[in-house]
């Protein structure tokens, strides 16, 4: 209505300036959590992480998971779910390895893991906490920050640089979780503190209402879906650097080199490797599923689902790269750094795609 | 690693299909030799990439199908630089030959790479899975133990623990493969791909665009004469336009008043009635920027906004000889939508007559720049509107075409400028030449009609394309054997192995479980056929 702002209520005035609260608050817990990271990478030491629970394969194990097997008794470790991790890593990196197990089952798993080890330490089990609770201030952020403007929170640059955060964060722990991949980070925690700053800084924008191009349920769609795609890539691209980092380590050491500081405590290649193609897999869809959405919404909006603005034109450069990506490493077998330089290719587009295109470019897309 | 593997020895012609360039071969074997090279993959995908950087200069210059006032002010700030890029179609990108090549070579590459494939898949879903090999503690991953039941038992077990895969009995062993639908998701992925550019380009051939700009109360047929500008397809049918019809019945538009939103648009909401034909019953859709209107395969668009000052001219003798509102155009960026417009009275006597004007929404005088006091809207929406004209006499030239926004005065004789006028103000032309008034305003709509039959070829491609997508990411195909032989001591021997096909897969938890469970359920029971029947 046109008194909308006029007649606010105190009460979402309240809640406004509370969420503007929360973004420092979240900044100050990310950096700490940065901080800590940081000191556990450098400080850490290198330890084996478990094997088989790095990467999700047979996560999802199929169906009927326990359904049967009425006979418990099965001696050690014959139960029917298996987790691989019970039995001690089978001759990780390949060999023979056996186990005797019960009825002398004996089994051998080659070239599934490689050995993986990062740096640990405490601080980093702590960092991770408070990365938890940087999170959840990050959450009510946008929560209250939709309240008091009364519609859905991301519809400028500076709402859509707190979604992504959370997005990458919520990637993060949940890789930190599931793939014990708490090494991530430092690398992740960069990146998002330093785009937290970026949009307090400059992007800021007060609560408001918005444009009327923006009133549609498609905002809810499509732009969450990019959101977390966003925030998956992210992740991705933070593992594809570390890797190219630690690849060199790696060479470095191969040559004879002693390598010192954080670089010699990188995780290993190989598992950076892993992790950064796993979220592309999952961002992927995810992008492109956005990108029809934005194509749905523009036909409604626009006239035409497809017109070549700078933003459209972007974000299909980037689905392009990480096509190919995809395809380099199903079909050419390629991996490891040239994989590797085509995943950060295809970051710096997406990240170009953010900021390039809105500040560069004029098109239908700039709300900036 | 064995995916890795797998992949080299290829069971597909992935690579620059036979990259060593053949020499003396007859002109068949070099056509045969071109097209290998064009269908590969590698060529598809470097066409692809050249697709999208193609597509970079587009996003960096100013194109004419998104902005052509942006091209004409590049024209004018760069006259050297401009007529070069347009040799190149630099402002034209998307429509230009070379854009049109890489488009077209990719879609006869991926044409004669993608379908041949599908065939090929059809073949393999209805193909057994291949034979055991001998070594299964090779695999990737391997187990075996001993057990008392029978080999034909272990077997017939072996098929209800590897139910969800594809079994074949070869001698004494069981192989089995599963995950068929990621072959399956990648080629509907990669033919709805195929569909996607079809719907695209059948979608520019047919299809066509049109812009109008109505005013409140006004009405619109779909004639070709009716728009203002009209953007056929190549191929579009312009005599068979759908033959509907609407009225703008009102229009109204609000903006945010105060706080530090002030001025921005809050919403635009027209009524409008329509007919699908003209035998039709009337119908009412409101009209709103996320809301076209769908009539006839057509889709009428709401672009923008703006007003209508009306007019009504009496020449010098007297005569009322113009009386409608004349839709003047908002200035680009300016929060208080000052607006601009002519007024044309061609039939004016003894003269014609013409004015050039500004319309300000809400007029309010400020002191300007210069310290002298000026004019100026202060807000979009008319609280106080006001209208400016400069009048000119003579001839208008309008033999000639010429756009309804601007007055060609070269051959006319400036009569003065206006005081400010109110709605019901009248302003009398020096000289006895006629007189104006400015009788209100109406809102008025700019409209874009488009017609794209590749519509919903297109998002049904794209729908397919993405649940092709998560059948390629997520489905995990994997081969499994269980071989069963008596072993020395009397007791049979098993092995179960599994390998999987795909980087996700190098884990062996599941065979792990399944193995686990053929053991298990052996030695509960080793002569049963099932848990629930009796033995044989
Ligand atoms: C010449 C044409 C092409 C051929 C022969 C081809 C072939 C293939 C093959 C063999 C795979 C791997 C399937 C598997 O591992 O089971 C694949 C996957 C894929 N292709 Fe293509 N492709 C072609 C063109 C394209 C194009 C133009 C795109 C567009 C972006 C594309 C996107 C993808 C994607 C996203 C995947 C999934 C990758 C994965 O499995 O991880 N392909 N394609």
């Amino acid at each position: 209505m046109v008194y909308q702002l006029a007649a606010e209520t105190a009460a979402e005035q309240d809640l406004a300036s509370f969420s503007d609260h929360l973004i420092i608050a979240m900044i100050v817990a990310y950096a700490v959590a940065l901080f800590l990271f940081a000191l556990e990478a450098a400080y850490g030491r290198r330890t084996a992480l478990k094997g088989n629970r790095l990467v999700p394969v047979g996560a999802a194990a199929p169906a009927a998971a326990g359904g049967h097997g009425g006979e418990a008794s099965a001696a050690a470790g014959g139960s029917s779910t298996v987790d691989l991790d019970a039995a001690p890593a089978p001759g990780a990196g390949g060999g023979t390895g056996g186990e005797r197990d019960g009825d002398d089952l004996s089994f051998s798993v080659r070239g599934s893991e490689p050995q993986a080890s990062a740096s640990r330490n405490v601080l980093g089990a702590i960092a991770l906490v408070v990365a938890g609770v940087g999170f959840v201030l990050n959450l009510a952020q946008i929560v209250t920050r939709g309240l008091a403007a009364d519609r859905w929170p991301w519809g400028n640059m500076f709402e859509f640089v707190v979604a992504i955060s959370l997005c990458s964060v919520a990637a993060f722990l949940y890789a930190a979780l599931r793939y014990q991949a708490r090494y991530l980070g430092t690398f992740i925690l960069l990146p998002v503190v330093l785009l937290l700053g970026i949009a307090a800084r400059w992007l800021y924008t007060e609560t408001g209402p918005l444009v009327p191009a923006l009133h549609s349920y498609w905002i809810a769609i499509h732009v969450s879906a990019a959101i977390v795609a966003t925030g998956a890539f992210m992740v991705s691209g933070a593992a594809a650097i570390t890797y190219l980092l630690s690849h060199r380590t790696e060479a470095k050491r191969a040559m004879g080199e002693r390598v010192a500081g954080i670089a010699a405590k990188l995780p290993s290649p190989e598992l950076l490797d892993r992790v950064s193609h796993r979220f592309v897999v999952i961002a992927f869809p995810l992008w492109t599923f956005a990108i029809i959405a934005g194509a749905i919404w523009a036909d409604e909006a626009w006239g035409r689902f497809w017109g070549w603005d700078p933003k459209e034109v972007w974000s299909f450069i980037t689905w392009v790269i990480y096509a190919a990506y995809l395809h380099a490493r199903a079909t050419a077998g390629w991996k490891g750094t040239r994989s590797a330089w085509i995943g950060v290719l295809g970051f710096a587009a997406l990240m170009f795609n953010f900021f390039g295109v809105n500040y560069m470019f004029s098109g239908l897309h700039s709300y900036a | 690693m064995a995916t890795t593997s797998t992949r080299k020895k290829g069971d597909r012609t992935d690579g620059a299909g036979g990259a060593g360039a053949p020499g003396g071969l007859s002109p068949l074997g070099w056509a045969r030799w071109a097209w290998r090279i064009l269908t590969s993959m590698r060529t598809a995908l470097i066409l692809l990439f050249m697709l999208a950087l193609g597509a970079i200069p587009g996003s960096m210059l100013p194109q004419r199908v998104v902005s052509p006032d942006q091209v004409a002010q590049y024209y004018t700030e760069h006259p050297e630089l401009a007529p070069w890029l347009e040799r190149f179609f630099l402002f034209d990108v998307y429509s230009s030959p070379w854009y049109a090549a890489i488009y077209l070579l990719l879609f006869v590459s991926l044409t004669g790479c993608v379908i041949p494939r599908a065939l090929a898949h059809l073949r393999l879903v209805r193909a057994r899975p291949p034979k055991t090999p001998r070594n299964l503690g090779r695999m990737p991953y391997s187990a075996r133990f001993t057990t008392d039941a029978e080999p034909e038992r272990v077997l017939e077990r072996g098929r209800s623990v590897f139910k969800r895969y594809r079994l074949e009995r070869y001698g004494d062993s069981l192989s089995g493969e599963t995950g068929y639908l990621r072959e399956a998701g990648n080629v509907v992925f990669h033919v709805a791909l195929l569909g996607l550019l079809v719907s695209l380009a059948a979608g520019y051939a047919l299809g066509y665009r049109g812009n109008m700009l109505v005013a409140e109360g006004d009405g619109f047929a779909n004639t070709l004469t009716s728009y203002d500008s009209f953007y056929p397809g190549v191929a579009a049918d312009q005599d068979e336009l759908a033959p509907f019809s609407f009225t703008l019945d009102s229009f109204d538009a609000k903006f945010v008043e105060d706080g530090g939103f002030s001025g921005q648009a809050e919403s635009f909401r027209g009524e409008m009635t329509y007919k699908d034909h003209p035998g039709a019953r009337e119908r009412h859709h409101t009209l709103e920027v996320n809301e076209p209107l769908s009539v006839g395969g057509v889709q009428v668009y709401l672009l923008g906004h703006g007003y209508a000052p009306e007019f009504e001219v009496r020449d010098g003798e007297g005569e009322v000889v113009f009386d409608q509102p004349v839709p003047f155009l908002p200035r680009n960026g300016d929060p208080g939508q000052t607006s601009d417009g002519v007024v044309k009275v061609p039939d004016a006597l003894p003269e014609g007559l013409g004015f050039e004007g500004v319309f300000l929404p809400t007029a309010q005088e400020r002191t300007g720049e210069d310290g002298e006091s000026e004019l100026a809207s202060v807000f979009p929406s008319p609280e106080d509107p006001a209208v400016t004209l400069t009048a000119y006499a003579g001839d208008l030239g309008m033999r000639q075409a010429q756009s309804v926004y601007q007055l060609d005065t070269s051959r006319m004789e400036e009569l003065g400028a206006s005081e400010t006028l109110r709605p019901g103000d009248t302003w009398e032309l020096p000289d006895g030449a006629g007189e104006i008034t400015f009788k209100g305003y109406k809102d008025f709509a700019t409209l874009q009609m488009t017609h794209n039959p590749g519509r919903l070829p297109a998002l049904l491609s794209a729908a397919l394309a993405v649940l092709g997508l998560l059948g390629t990411l997520f489905v995990r195909p994997r081969r499994a054997w269980v071989r069963a032989s008596a072993g020395p001591d009397g007791r049979t021997v098993v092995e179960v192995a599994g390998l999987g096909k795909t980087e996700s897969t190098a884990n062996g938890q599941e065979f792990h479980r399944l193995a686990t469970e053929l053991r298990d359920r052996l030695r509960e029971d080793p002569a049963a056929d099932g848990p629930a029947s009796s033995k044989e």
